[in-house]
């Protein structure tokens, strides 16, 4: 099989129109010293890239992005990994074709 | 928030929810609905095709303002390897009738305008507001809700439950699970945009004509799941989704997929020179019959994507949320006309009508196929579209091998990959799985 395509979903993610909730993040990762296999599937799963490992190796969730799919809740909320909520009303992604 | 006493409080606007206000409006009923988004359809994703029939028994006649895009002429189906596809086509000039049975359609859109309908029919409709909470008194009976509002506390008869597939309300009141990832898929899309002539050039399409393409095979890299391409007026949708449990085991990216299909050779030269506008996410509840939860109780009912009525295999399931939230409102109108409590016992009327609904008749039917394309996925997504595209070549490819031959390496390779009793324990799966 080819190489995996380089993807860029910073860029994917520009297209779209967000209103930002700053200083409420919805979603907020359990503290953790080694990330649970969970936590590591957040890192390729979420499709808009928002987890990450930070400087010390934990997974951190940025929720700017957030394309409200609800992925991360389906993996990470049932172990307690994940708290999950929706945005305030109005707050978040609003798609202009869905 | 809201001091008075609603009949009804439908919680979502988005297929299932709009039936259900719709319909309870309609019939004179005092409804409240609560949607979290900026306006009805700015949180929702779908492919998308609309199945007129099922808006019909809503709105009669949608056809005259709705924002449609293409009726459908043709459908494809692609089996697709890296470089090819073996395709079936079905294009017909009865689809061009005078009630065309199936659109493409822009949900977003759609549902502002469907929205639209709700209010005209006399409902509240409050947007940008998040239900936070059912709201439950001290015999577990829900009573209403709770919101991000200030005071955000209102109550009525029954509650609605049209949350879609990520719905907290259930879950967080114990009321059913949340979706297992063995039960929900995750879909990635894009919206390209490209001239309208060049679309109906590239799909031979002309007018508003239009058509739609699925596409199984090693696109998903072994994991059970499809890609789809429909054609709008100025644009085309595309995306693919597979079983969240696949990615968490096989470590694929979503947005990795995505871009390898649009390389793909048979897809790429549709959407190239395209302005991609805009890039979402969803999931899809794939998990059929066996993952329905419990659909009512003490003064709440459930529908649509929430339910986990959904037709994988028919990617269906805006006309089953549609479906299921008119049927729930006609259930509430019926009880509420005899005066009656908003009981678990008088709210399973809506079960026993639903029961008798293409809706769960058809998921019924199904009911084994989600489970079987699960744990033979690498079968039917990488072993066999392989197989079939090899076998296609071999039969048009002319090089002087006599044809018998040809045949011979065909079964050859078929029976080398599967074996024969892994071919007919295959094919005696998935005939009964159908049935
Ligand atoms: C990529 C993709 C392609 C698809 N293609 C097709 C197709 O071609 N044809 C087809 O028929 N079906 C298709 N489907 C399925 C179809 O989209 C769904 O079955 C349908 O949208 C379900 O309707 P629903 O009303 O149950 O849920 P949704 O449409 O998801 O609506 C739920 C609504 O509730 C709101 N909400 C949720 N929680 C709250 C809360 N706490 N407070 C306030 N509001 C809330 C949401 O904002 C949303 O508006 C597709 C789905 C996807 C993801
Ligand atoms: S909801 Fe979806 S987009 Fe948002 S963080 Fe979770 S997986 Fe990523």
């Amino acid at each position: 099989m080819t190489t995996e395509p380089s993807v860029r979903v910073e860029d994917k993610l520009f297209y779209n129109r967000y209103l930002v909730d700053a200083g409420r993040a919805h979603i907020k990762v359990r503290p953790h010293t080694a990330p649970t296999p969970a936590l590591l599937t957040l890192l390729k799963v979420c499709p808009a890239r928002c987890y990450e490992l930070n400087d010390k190796g934990q997974v951190e969730v940025t929720v700017d992005g957030c394309v409200e799919c609800g992925t991360c809740r389906v993996i990470g909320e049932p172990g307690g990994d994940i708290e999950w909520s929706y945005p305030r009303g109005g707050y978040g992604v609003l798609f202009k074709f869905g | 928030m809201i001091e008075e006493r609603f009949d009804a409080i439908v919680v979502g606007a988005g297929m299932a929810g709009n039936a259900a206000a719709l319909t309870l409006a309609q019939r004179g009923l005092k409804v409240l609905q609560l949607e979290r988004g900026e306006y009805s359809g700015s949180k929702n994703v779908q492919g998308a095709i609309l199945y007129a029939d099922m808006l019909e028994k809503l709105i009669p006649d949608f056809r005259e303002d709705a924002p449609l895009e293409r009726h459908l002429v043709e459908q494809r189906f692609w089996m697709m390897d890296d470089r090819a596809h073996v395709g079936l086509h079905y294009r017909s000039e009865d689809f061009n009738e005078e009630r065309p049975n199936r659109y493409t359609i822009i949900r977003a859109q759609f549902d502002k305008w469907f929205s639209s309908k709700v209010r005209e029919a006399g409902a509240v409709v409050l947007c940008e507001t998040t239900v936070t909470e059912l709201v439950q008194d001290a015999y577990g009976r829900v009573i209403g809700v709770r919101t991000d509002r200030h005071d955000g506390e209102v109550h009525a008869d029954v509650v609605v439950l049209a949350e879609g597939v990520n719905g907290l309300l259930g879950t967080r009141a114990h009321l059913r699970n949340i979706p297992r990832p063995d039960n929900v898929a995750l879909a990635v899309k894009e919206m390209h945009f490209l001239p309208r002539e060049t679309i109906e050039a590239r799909f031979n399409l002309k007018g508003d004509e239009g058509t739609v393409i699925e596409a199984a095979g090693t696109i998903s890299r072994g994991m059970t799941g499809m890609g789809f391409i429909y054609a709008n007026k100025e644009c085309v949708s595309l995306g693919i989704g597979c079983l969240v449990a696949d990615f968490q085991s096989t470590g694929e990216t979503p947005y990795g997929l995505l871009e390898r299909f649009k390389t793909h050779p048979s897809v790429a030269p549709l959407i190239e020179g395209s302005e991609v506008k805009e890039y979402s996410a969803h999931l899809i509840p794939e998990g059929g019959y066996n993952a329905i939860p419990q659909l009512y109780g003490e003064g709440w009912v459930v529908v649509g994507d929430a339910a986990q009525l959904n037709n994988a295999i028919h990617r269906e399931g805006s006309n089953l949320a549609m479906t299921s939230g008119r049927i729930a409102a006609e259930a509430i109108f019926q009880i509420k006309s005899r005066r009656d409590p908003m009981t678990a016992q008088n709210l399973a009327l809506y079960k026993k009508m639903l029961d008798d609904s293409f809706v769960i008749k058809d998921l019924k039917k199904y009911k084994d196929m989600p489970q079987l394309m699960h744990i033979q996925s690498q079968n039917f997504f990488l072993t066999y579209p392989q197989l079939v595209s090899k076998a296609m070549q071999n039969f048009v490819r002319v090089d002087g091998t006599p044809k018998t031959e040809k045949e011979k390496t065909t079964l050859r390779s078929f029976v080398k990959a599967r074996s024969w009793t892994g071919l007919f324990g295959d094919a005696f799966r998935l005939a009964r799985a159908w049935r």
